[in-house]
Order: structure tokens, then C-alpha cells, then sequence
């Protein structure tokens, strides 16, 4: 068992205990970019989609899997990195992101649509 | 005779614990670890710029401010330093030193272009009238653009500190450890930036 660990120990020591890139995978990466930004730029600078909405929301599902993407291909994480606990703190963070992003919107939606007509509220008195 | 043996095989463990953290072994978690910090900074930021980002004050809209093609420019710019920074770890690794320098000044070079052109357009806005001052919008988007230009920026500083050290020591395992957590670092910037384009300069021309 020590020989393993000590093993292990040697290989991650060798290779810095860290991923590396390939040339090929810089490049895949880079192209997957390319065409992830050309195209929600292109959708609103012309419109393409017709409606606000639909388009949003295209742009915001093309900026997640870009971000994928660069996480991927170029801060090459995968769940063995480190010993699985980078993926654990970038779960951790998105989880507290995601929280922070939907709370704050969310309460403050609510916040505005109530505060909005004073003179409503002094009429529920 | 038992107790002997159990306390030669902890103490050669120990040892060889304590070897493998000095090599800076754990740098790179570490270093992770305060680009996630850094990620919540930038959470709040995108937050703070959600919830204000509609009160005009009677001010400009994002409509009637950014201009497309220059945010383009700017996350072409991004997006060429990335792929660089790419190439210059790879030279990093097959041992060639030129061609790691070589990278790196395109990579800063880029990364001064992008700094170039969102200098010119905070100083537009600003000429034109749209200060931070002028509206909770305005405040919210110069401080998240602004903070991700100053991280721009000090990787930049970074970049050439290191340039400067491969210079003088080669690449050194300490250099390479370095030269991998600003590799991190710049890509990093890179996906914030991707929600920057989108939430605030593609979504802002759409409402």
C-alpha cells in the first residue's frame, strides 16, 4: 500500500499535479469559442430570432456552453484534478453563485413591483 | 517489537509528507481555490449590475451607449491571448524557452489591446456624458467592467514579472508552477468575460 501511495506520489509530483493541454486541444477549443461568440453576436446584431425573448435566452445557453467549453479545453478540468477537489470547490462556488445571481434578482423583482406604485400602497391602508 | 516497527513507518511517512508539500505540491489547488473566491466577487458584481442595470435615471440606456463591433473587437482580442497563452505553456512544456517568451509578449501585447479599447470606451462614455455618477447603471457597469479590466490589467503585470524571471532563471520548476497559475489565471479572465459580453453588452442591446 505505501509503495502505491508513494507511487501515486512521484507521478503527481512529476507532473506537477496538473493537466496539460495538448496543441490539438487548444485548438479545438479555440475554434468551439470562435463560433460560440460569432454567433450570439451575430443573432442580436441582426435580430435573426425575431423575438427579444427567445433570442436572450439562445445568447445566455450559448454563453454556458462556451464557458463549459473554456473550462474544458483550456483550464483543462476534468473530476480527477487534484484529486477531484478542484471540481468540489467549483461545484461549491457555482452552487453559491447560482444562489447569489437568482436571490438577488428574485427578491429584487419583487422589491421593485411592490415599491413601484406608492400611491397603491398608501390606497391598501 | 509491534510499537517499533508502527513508529518507523509513521515517522518515514511523515517525511515524505512533508517533502512532497514543499515542492509546492498544492499550489495549484490553492491557486484554484482564490480564482473561485474570486468568481463570487465577480457573482456579486453581475448581481449588483442585474438588479440596478435598469435604472436609467432618466440617463442613456445600453442601446443608446455600446456599440457592437468594438465589444466584438474587444472579445476577439480576449479570445487570440487565450489561445497564445495556450501556445506559450505548450513551449513552456516541450522546454523551449524563445518560444515561451515569444508567446507570452504576443499574449501581454493582446492583452494590452483589449485593455486599449475598453480604456477608449470608458473614456467615450465619459466624454459623452455617461459617468458612473450619472445613474445605478451606469455605477454597476463601470464597477463590474472596470473590476474585470483591473484584473486585465494586473495580469498583465504579472505576465511581464514573469517574462522578466524566465529571462534571468530559465524555466525552472518554480517558473513553470508560476507560469501555469497565471495560465490560469488569464483563462479565467477569459470566461468572466464571456458573461460580460453576454449579460451586460448583448442582453443590454436587447431591452
Amino acid at each position: 500500500m505505501s509503495t502505491d501511495a508513494q507511487a501515486a506520489h512521484g507521478a503527481a509530483a512529476h507532473d506537477d499535479g496538473h493537466t496539460h493541454g495538448t496543441r490539438r486541444s487548444y485548438l479545438i477549443g479555440f475554434g468551439l469559442s470562435v463560433v460560440l461568440t460569432a454567433i450570439p453576436f451575430w443573432l442580436v446584431m441582426t435580430g435573426a430570432l425575431g423575438s427579444q425573448q427567445a433570442t436572450a435566452l439562445t445568447i445566455m445557453g450559448f454563453a454556458v456552453v462556451q464557458i463549459v467549453v473554456h473550462m474544458i479545453y483550456f483550464l483543462h478540468m476534468t473530476s480527477r484534478s487534484e484529486g477531484g477537489w478542484s471540481m468540489l470547490a467549483l461545484i461549491f462556488t457555482l452552487i453559491l453563485v447560482l444562489i447569489t445571481l437568482t436571490g438577488s434578482l428574485w427578491v429584487m423583482y419583487h422589491l421593485n413591483t411592490n415599491m413601484m406604485p406608492p400611491h397603491d400602497m398608501s390606497g391598501m391602508r | 517489537m509491534d510499537t517499533t516497527v508502527a513508529t518507523i513507518d509513521r515517522t518515514v511517512f511523515h517525511l515524505e509528507e512533508e517533502h512532497g508539500h514543499a515542492e509546492g505540491g498544492s499550489t495549484m489547488l490553492g491557486f484554484w481555490i482564490y480564482l473561485m473566491s474570486d468568481c463570487l466577487i465577480f457573482a456579486v458584481l453581475f448581481a449588483t449590475y442585474g438588479v440596478l442595470g435598469g435604472n436609467y435615471a432618466a440617463g442613456p440606456a445600453p442601446k443608446d451607449l455600446f456599440e457592437l463591433p468594438l465589444v466584438a473587437l474587444n472579445t476577439a482580442m480576449l479570445l487570440f491571448s487565450s489561445i497564445t497563452y495556450g501556445f506559450a505553456m505548450l513551449a513552456m512544456q516541450e522546454g523551449r524557452r524563445a518560444a515561451t517568451q515569444a508567446w507570452l509578449a504576443v499574449t501581454g501585447l493582446f492583452g494590452l489591446a483589449f485593455l486599449g479599447i475598453e480604456l477608449y470606451e470608458f473614456a467615450h462614455l465619459i466624454h459623452i456624458g455617461a459617468t458612473p455618477q450619472r445613474s445605478a447603471f451606469l455605477s454597476s457597469f463601470f464597477t463590474l467592467v472596470g473590476t474585470h479590466g483591473l484584473h486585465v490589467t494586473f495580469g498583465i503585470v504579472w505576465l511581464v514579472t514573469l517574462m522578466v524571471q524566465v529571462a534571468r532563471h530559465g524555466l525552472i520548476p518554480a517558473n513553470r508552477r508560476r507560469l501555469m497559475c497565471l495560465s490560469m489565471f488569464w483563462h479565467f479572465l477569459d470566461v468572466i468575460w464571456i458573461g460580460v459580453f453576454t449579460f451586460v453588452y448583448l442582453m443590454g442591446m436587447l431591452r
